[in-house]
């Protein structure tokens, strides 16, 4: 391992955000000559990837929506003449006694996960922010857990929870606390799955709150320093409302990525016992997949209402993130 | 002053021994014996170490590998040939339309996949092409090519435009410009683009486990998946395959680290 990378690192350091938005705008100014031939070779170069979100994203949303207004069962979907239902599935998906359940999973998996992963990433930035012996060879470490397949996090994760032979109960149980049932209890299976995921997060907001604070020039926290503010209001008063443009960037991504977690809560939980870790997007799984009897309708119901939900995040994302670059 | 630093130092060690507690404890248990995986409390150190788990890596999920390698070089390739012209033409020939371009990208990197696997599921069946490899590195790929457009698009706009105009008086047409002068130079982007393509086919799970369940070729995300389904209490065969399908992830972080930390932030505040 390069021990610290240095030599490649600073070819291309992570960029802060203000530089891209000065750079992507430079670009307009530009004239270009020639510009009708231009033109058709601008297009002749985005047409494969047009014609790829159109068959790749667009078809099969189309299709979703599709799904979804129709009340398909398994013979149906083969033969493809499914009779057309309106909102009968959305409603019945609102009627449903999950639908509370997973809405109320869904909205607390994202915020406790969000708090906790900006949180404890920030901290870490800001230690990370001292130039230490070894400094960049643990904060690449740090991304370990973030580069892992899902998968295999989550199966670790498992098995460090498991009620008799996990790590963690035997590790509680030197502190004279008593066993937890973690991915059986109904109480506990929503923690345990926030704890994974939290831990998966971490590296992601340590590296953008760090570039972040690599873009806050050297100067202003030496003046602050100079005028006699100590660490603590040196943080509250000058590092983080810098940092306010970065942090709404990566709040919303990280609601719009949270929002999509799937794989470690299937593993861990499959949603359950009962409903208890069931959130939107395993709900969608289970009605489409996750028995022998599927009900693609419904299914396609509750990823739309996932997407309806993701899409209103990413217009806050969108007008949040023009705005910075306007300023 | 010096001391203080191998203090803070210290403090980092140990920060990262505590989040990376998780990643020891696979390795720990991949090499535990199973007469002692249920034991309380379970050993700390694998003191007496044993390596069926990995001999059942090797004798049943070698093929699992084998496909999530072929899969994972075909999501790359296909990414590439599709992203790096994109971005190419949005960051420099700037198409009527492009902007609208990189705004439905930035929007479909938001849709969650359970959505899209539903809605391959339907089209796949259709097509007939489920439980194929085509099928799966076409739905890999979606994860990853609105990704490397705004990556390229990023990249490229930073080439400055004397390079290209030089190459156009000496008689380079569009096309030629773009694969001897602007390629070359993006060798950093293409990189970065092609370890992410990688990394996220190799961990997918969800377009597995929906478009590829039952095929003849699946990946290992469905070798591990099919250990733990089958109730198998045979932790460390589980941990061991786990140690495995993490070496891309480690491979990465040792020789693309700079790459790695560039993406993350790149794909955080696409441009």
């Amino acid at each position: 391992m390069t021990t610290d990378g240095s030599g490649a690192r600073s070819a291309e350091r992570p960029r802060p955000w203000a530089a891209h938005a000065a750079r992507g705008r430079g670009q307009h100014a530009r004239r270009r000559p020639s510009r009708h031939r231009g033109q058709w070779a601008a297009w002749g170069f985005i047409v494969p990837v047009v014609a790829y979100l159109a068959a790749f994203y667009a078809y099969p949303l189309y299709r979703n929506i599709d799904l979804s207004v129709r009340s398909y069962t398994v013979a149906s979907f083969v033969s493809g003449d499914a009779p057309f239902a309106g909102f009968a599935n959305y409603a019945s998906v609102f009627r449903s006694a999950t639908f509370a359940p997973a809405l109320i999973n869904t909205t607390l998996f994202v915020f406790v996960s969000i708090a906790f992963q900006f949180a404890i990433g920030l901290a870490l930035a800001v230690f990370f922010q001292r130039k230490f012996p070894l400094s960049s060879f643990l904060r690449a470490l740090f991304l370990i857990p973030w580069l892992l397949p899902l998968l295999v996090s989550a199966s670790t994760w498992s098995w460090m929870l498991n009620s008799d032979s996990g790590v963690v109960n035997a590790l509680l149980h030197a502190f004279g606390v008593a066993h937890v049932n973690w991915l059986t209890s109904p109480n506990w299976s929503l923690a345990s799955v926030l704890i994974a995921n939290i831990w998966i997060g971490i590296p992601f907001n340590l590296v953008i709150m760090y570039s972040g604070l690599q873009s806050i020039p050297a100067d202003v926290f030496e003046a602050a320093a100079i005028d006699g503010a100590s660490g603590w209001q040196r943080f509250w008063r000058i590092t983080f409302p810098l940092l306010r443009p970065v942090s709404a960037i990566t709040l919303l991504l990280g609601f719009i990525y949270t929002l999509k977690v799937f794989d470690i809560i299937w593993i861990m939980t499959r949603g359950g016992p009962a409903t208890s870790s069931t959130t939107l997007a395993i709900w969608a799984y289970q009605f489409g997949f996750g028995s022998l009897l599927p009900d693609f309708s419904s299914a396609a119901a509750v990823g739309n209402v996932l997407i309806v939900i993701a899409l209103l995040f990413a217009l806050v994302y969108i007008r949040v993130r023009s705005r910075l670059e306007e300023s | 002053m010096n001391r203080r630093r191998w203090w803070v130092t210290g403090t980092g060690v140990l920060l990262t021994a505590a989040m990376l507690f998780p990643v020891y404890w696979m390795i720990n248990v991949s090499l535990t014996k199973a007469s002692d995986m249920r034991k309380s409390p379970p050993n700390l150190i694998p003191l007496d170490p044993t390596f069926d788990g990995y001999s059942a890596v090797i004798h049943q999920q070698l093929p699992y590998l084998g496909t999530s390698l072929l899969v994972g070089a075909g999501t790359v390739a296909l990414t590439l040939l599709l992203a790096a012209p994109a971005g190419f033409s949005l960051a420099k020939l700037r198409p009527p339309g492009g902007g609208l371009l990189s705004l439905l990208l930035l929007i479909a990197q938001m849709i969650p996949s359970i959505v899209m696997a539903m809605g391959f599921y339907t089209i796949y069946i259709k097509l007939g092409i489920l439980s194929t490899v085509w099928g799966l590195i076409l739905a890999d790929s979606t994860i990853a090519v609105p990704f490397g457009v705004l990556i390229f698009t990023a990249f490229m706009s930073r080439i400055p435009g004397e390079l290209l105009q030089a190459a156009r008086i000496d008689g380079a047409g569009t096309v030629r410009t773009f694969l001897s002068v602007v390629l070359p130079v993006s060798r950093n982007a293409i990189v970065t683009v092609s370890l992410f393509a990688f990394l996220w086919s190799w961990s997918d799970f969800l377009f597995a486990n929906t478009l590829d369940n039952g095929g003849s070729l699946e990946p290992i995300t469905l070798g591990i998946y099919a250990y733990i389904g089958n109730n198998n209490q045979q932790w460390n065969a589980i941990m061991a395959t786990a140690v495995v399908a993490s070496i891309p992830a480690a491979v990465l972080l040792v020789l693309a680290q700079r790459y790695v930390a560039a993406g993350v932030t790149a794909g955080a505040v696409k441009d």
